[in-house]
């Protein structure tokens, strides 16, 4: 303490008593980052993170002029779009940070899958990043009808049908979502308050774990990195990971900028429920792949639904998933992990790609 | 000792009387608590359109061959459309796949769901596609220049 009080000023002192700064600054000094040929995944996380900062700035300034109502909120959209200044550029911001979040998400999941990183002691750390990705998806899916328009509408109303061909309780999580038996206004009421309060309240509850967890435990060193030379270098999170994060956020926040500017947020035609689906109506790209299937499924496979039989399927991919640190059993064990995490992760990427790939290039009218 | 032990024992009575006590009471308010919060998240029933018949705003002359319209039956979406062969048919919009509202094709003149590409014929059966199910159809009555459609019993 005394060496510290040498080094820093009164305020420090006087805030060090109350709060205990110096505890702070010891784990921050203790914090390091494994140095290895696969360190950059590592930086994939806090990019989420850090894009999620954002979604929650944008989001509050977009609330100041959104109105949650059948009749007003694609109107009120119009007027932050057409009449606020740079209401354009939040709205921008909010829509493509959204879709990049998903995207660093995205990576972030498939190198902590395929690298291992949820072997023991890291089960509950993988976990809740499954809670974050089940929680992200429904905020995209939430969101993503705020607008009122012609193409979230038809979403919704497909994406509130999926659980509803679950048998016995679909009907019922149907109604539930859509706070009635139809797409209403009704609805477009539950999903805000989802968005806007329910969502953020569960995210900083899961949030909080997955941050304490990977501070608890620190970052994963892959198996397959360790026992050669490389096996011990590291690097000290304060500051020499966290700059390298910072220039990261810096690249994003260019990226998102131009992206804002150059693609703006398009609002499209407001919904009309008595109007038949636009021709190629399509969904986020995050979920083109399931819908897709959907779309090449069959209407009955051995007498069963294929509408069932897609959704069971997402089910059960999900269920491995997230079960993925206890199907490991060899990594379970504290042994060098399986080939399941690499075959799964590796043929869910490319079943992805290609499924998303012909959602949009096969012509939508044959 | 022997009054020791009844003591014992008269305490691990009580003690266990009262952890019974202590976690009905808090199970009897978290039923309290939850009860009332899950009947609230439940969307409360709102009356059904009854309607079994509705008369269109639309006279016969204004819908041509080989074309289809949305009108509103009840709260629901419906198509009424008439055929090459000048017969004029009505069904349910909603996809039976996943409730998508369905369009009349001109060009191949059937029914067709955007979606997920299903397609249904002029009787509404499925033909093509996701789609499990047919369409569900109406009766058509045009009396003089009014088109009634009504629910098939």
């Amino acid at each position: 303490m005394a060496t510290l009080g040498a080094k820093h000023g009164k305020l420090w002192l006087w805030l060090d008593e109350r709060i205990g700064l110096s505890d702070f600054a010891k784990l921050a000094r203790k914090k390091e980052v494994p140095l290895h040929r696969h360190t950059f995944w590592y930086y994939f996380g806090g990019m989420t993170l850090f894009l999620f900062m954002i979604q929650v700035a944008t989001g509050i300034l977009l609330l100041l002029y959104y109105r949650p109502s059948a009749s007003e909120a694609f109107e009120s959209i119009q007027f932050i779009m057409t009449e606020v200044e740079f209401g354009w550029l939040v709205r921008s911001i909010h829509s493509w940070s959204a879709n990049l979040m998903v995207f660093a998400m995205f990576i972030h999941l498939f190198s902590a899958l395929l690298l291992h990183a949820y072997r023991r002691p890291r089960e509950m750390t993988w976990l809740s990043g499954a809670g974050l990705l089940a929680l992200t998806l429904a905020f995209g899916f939430t969101g993503y009808l705020l607008p009122w328009n012609e193409l979230a509408f038809f979403a919704t109303r497909v994406g509130t049908e999926i659980p509803g061909v679950i048998p016995l309780i679909g009907p019922f999580l149907r109604r539930l979502l859509r706070g009635g038996d139809d797409v209403t206004g009704a609805t477009l009421t539950r999903f805000y308050g989802i968005h806007v309060a329910i969502l953020p309240a569960l995210v900083a509850v899961v949030l909080g774990l997955h941050l304490y967890l990977v501070q608890k435990h620190g970052m994963s060193r892959p198996p397959s990195t360790e026992g050669q030379g490389e096996a011990n270098r590291a690097m000290p999170f304060l500051p020499n990971f966290l700059l390298r994060d910072l220039v990261g956020w810096l690249c994003a926040l260019g990226v998102l900028a131009a992206l804002a500017a150059y693609f703006p947020a398009e609002l499209g035609k407001k919904a009309d429920p008595f109007q038949p689906a636009p021709a190629g109506i399509k969904p986020e790209w995050y979920f083109m792949a399931m819908f897709q299937t959907l779309k090449l499924l069959p209407g009955h496979i051995l007498g069963i639904e294929g509408e069932l039989i897609g959704v069971l399927g997402f089910g059960a991919v999900g269920v491995v998933l997230i079960a993925m640190p206890f199907l490991d059993r060899r990594a379970a064990r504290g042994k060098t992990p399986g080939r399941l995490a690499a075959v799964f992760g590796l043929s869910l990427i490319l079943y992805s790609i290609i499924l998303t790939y012909l959602g949009y290039t096969m012509s939508p009218t044959k | 000792m022997d009054h020791d032990e009844t003591s014992i024992a008269a305490d691990t009575g009580r003690r266990n009387f009262l952890n019974w006590f202590l976690t009905t009471t808090a199970g009897a308010f978290l039923l309290s608590v939850t009860y009332p919060l899950s009947r609230y998240l439940i969307p409360p029933q709102v009356e059904e359109s009854t309607a079994h018949t509705v008369t269109l705003a639309l006279k016969p002359a204004e819908i041509k061959p080989n074309s289809g319209q949305i009108f509103r039956f009840g709260s629901q979406p419906a198509m009424l459309v008439r055929t090459a062969a000048n017969e004029l048919k009505a069904f349910s919009a909603s996809c039976t796949h996943l409730a998508c509202i369905v369009q009349f094709r001109a060009d191949i003149s059937h029914i067709w769901c955007a979606c997920h590409n299903g397609h249904f014929d002029l009787n509404g059966k499925n033909i093509e596609g996701p789609p499990p199910k047919p369409l569900e159809e109406y009766a058509v009555n045009v009396r003089g220049e009014q088109i009634v459609v009504s629910k098939r019993v």
